[in-house]
């Protein structure tokens, strides 16, 4: 008589093995280096590709199974959010600037994550790091896609979200986070991974989306909170292999090692500045705060990365450099940066506006050192010109950063009242720089930098108007000319939150959501 | 030691796993926040299938968690019984 046995299954372990090493081969009529061509131009030596493995040891089957339940999860939720006018249950329509900012800045950089992770996989001889690599790139194209869909319920009601991969390519202060992610893929494989997969994903992650997703839940954002945490559940896996990365690259070579530290350098400090939107997001922009972007630098870096650089010691990995710099920057940071917007909102996708006295008095309880004595002043003194009728715009444009592309606004570390500048003279030219590390940057690899698309030089050089306009006729509006290269409508999509037709459409649709008219 | 974290969203089929790892790590501080939990713990922290088998009353794959997780923070090692956490100094 047959006896029915269960089948043994394989263990965790040698299922990884088996769906990852098992799966690979070696070339015979190749050789390894036409195979995999950027291995060895950035000076890094790997021995041994069998020591990478994932610690969570996913496989690619267990890996679609997870991967669909997510998505379930989510879909039902965003469908329930739209069947239930959800975003009407937002604090109020301020909050749905923080989602054009996140459609049209960190969107579109998921799917040149997705890209990027794609091209590292593949230029990989390790199976291990590949199958890791795939399963980030495919979990980059997830978040864009279902970024753009939760959003998309927004873009049915309110402005700015439009075009936003358009915009995305051309408005000037998103050079900034596309610049960011333009330079990562365009270095080598090994670069792009400590500089994203390690800098970013692991150091800095949790600044943007905790502070995004809880900022969502706290502010009644049901569709964003979800796909947030979807995103996030990701994240966790992302991270894993960021770090790694880095354990294997040091471990492999004691050469790697200067190497990965100058990359940890000048990532840390890219992946910060970008930041800065983050930073005015979450002490301006959130009408319910979750916490300050000191609090959370405080704790996500300072104290989680601390223990990080901690362990890392073993391998002769220090802290950033920079790390001292941003710490005197904390309690300007976000404040510099709205009060910048707050200047250049007839150029931007967004609206602003001067925060109110609870919010003021928020701002003096976060920001002990600085608030009252530096911006306090300033931003009593914008409200009360806007209370005049005098609301300022600037319509002059900034001089930017080469490296990171933000205006230069940021002050002087440790000297709040003098604005810092920086510049190189390279083959000819005159560079300018916000930062000692931004200058550093350039300076190591000026021939990259010099190519940057920076927007403020492109609008002088002509090259964003809509095709046919004649700059030299009488009476010229060029912020006109370049707001319909960007696609914005002037007096729709930006200039104050109190004029906008957000705000009156919210406050007129919330009013039929709660009476009987 | 340095703190290793691990976060979680709330809802239903994290409630018992979270009961689990507060169980299997009696140093470890739970933080709740809007719509997620941060356990935190003193260089180390287990989370072991045996003891949300035996809350939840049925079998479970650790790699489940993929589905609930937000964020950690420290080396990570998983296996079919436990998925560990730690940092090394």
């Amino acid at each position: 008589m047959d006896m029915q046995v269960a089948k043994k299954k394989l263990g965790l372990k040698e299922r990884y093995a088996v769906m990852t090493r098992g799966l690979d081969w070696t070339p015979s009529y190749q050789k390894m280096e036409d195979i995999y061509p950027y291995m060895a131009y950035e000076g890094i030596k790997i021995h041994d590709w069998d020591k990478w493995e994932d610690p969570f040891r996913l496989t690619m089957d267990s890996y679609w199974k997870y991967q669909a339940e997510k998505e379930r999860k989510l879909y039902a939720i965003i469908d329930a959010f739209a069947q239930n006018n959800g975003h009407l249950n937002v604090t109020d329509a301020r909050y749905i600037n923080t989602l054009k900012l996140f459609i049209s800045g960190i969107s579109p950089l998921e799917y040149v994550a997705h890209r990027g992770f794609a091209h590292a996989g593949r230029a990989f001889p390790g199976a291990g790091p590949r199958v890791a690599c795939l399963m980030q790139s495919l979990d980059e194209i997830r978040h864009a896609q279902t970024q753009v869909h939760a959003i998309s319920n927004y873009n049915k009601y309110y402005n700015g979200m439009h075009d936003f991969h358009h915009m995305h390519d051309r408005v000037w202060f998103l050079s900034v986070p596309k610049s960011f992610f333009d330079d990562a893929i365009t270095a080598g494989p090994f670069e792009f991974m400590v500089s994203i997969g390690f800098s970013f994903e692991y150091v800095l992650t949790n600044l943007l989306f905790v502070p995004f997703v809880s900022g969502a839940a706290y502010n009644g954002d049901m569709g964003t909170m979800t796909f947030g945490f979807s995103a996030q559940s990701d994240e966790a896996r992302h991270m894993t292999l960021g770090l790694e990365v880095i354990k294997f690259i040091l471990e492999q070579d004691p050469a790697n090692v200067p190497i990965v530290q100058r990359w940890i350098d000048k990532w840390t400090w890219r992946g910060y500045r970008v930041l800065t939107l983050v930073a005015m997001m979450m002490d301006y922009m959130l009408p319910k705060r979750t916490m300050s972007w000191k609090e959370a630098w405080e704790v996500y870096f300072e104290e989680n990365g601390g223990a990080l650089f901690k362990d890392l010691a073993r391998y002769g990995i220090t802290m950033p450099k920079c790390a001292e710099q941003i710490a005197l920057e904390k309690d300007h940071l976000s404040h510099q940066a709205w009060s910048t917007f707050y200047n250049y909102a007839a150029a931007a996708n967004f609206h602003t506006w001067m925060p109110d006295e609870d919010e003021m008095t928020w701002l003096s309880s976060k920001y002990p050192e600085s608030f009252d004595k530096l911006y306090r002043p300033r931003y009593e003194f914008w409200r009360e010109q806007a209370a005049k009728g005098n609301r300022f715009y600037s319509k002059t444009l900034p001089m930017l950063c080469q490296t990171c592309q933000i205006p230069m606004v940021f002050t002087e570390p440790g000297e709040p009242t003098k604005i810092c500048y920086r510049e190189v003279d390279y083959k000819g030219d005159k560079y300018h720089f916000c930062s000692d590390p931004c200058k550093q940057i350039f300076e190591h690899e000026p021939e990259k930098y010099i190519q940057a698309w920076l927007p403020v030089q492109q609008i002088y050089q002509g090259n964003c108007f809509p095709e046919g306009t004649d700059p030299t006729v009488e009476g010229f509006d060029a912020l006109a000319a370049v707001l319909k290269y960007y696609n914005l409508e002037n007096g729709r999509d930006n200039l104050d939150f109190d004029i906008s037709e957000d705000k009156k459409n919210f406050a007129e649709w919330r009013g039929q959501a709660t009476k009987n008219i | 030691m340095s703190t290793v974290f691990l976060a979680l969203q709330t809802n239903e089929e994290t409630r018992p796993i979270i009961e689990a790892i507060l169980q299997d790590n009696p140093g470890a501080v739970c933080d709740e926040q809007p719509a997620m939990v941060k356990i935190n713990a003193d260089g180390r922290l287990v989370v072991r299938r045996e003891t949300i088998e035996e809350i939840i009353g049925r079998a479970y794959d650790l790699q489940e968690l993929q589905v609930n997780m937000i964020t950690m923070s420290g080396n990570l090692d998983q296996t079919d019984d436990e998925i560990t956490l730690f940092w090394k100094s």
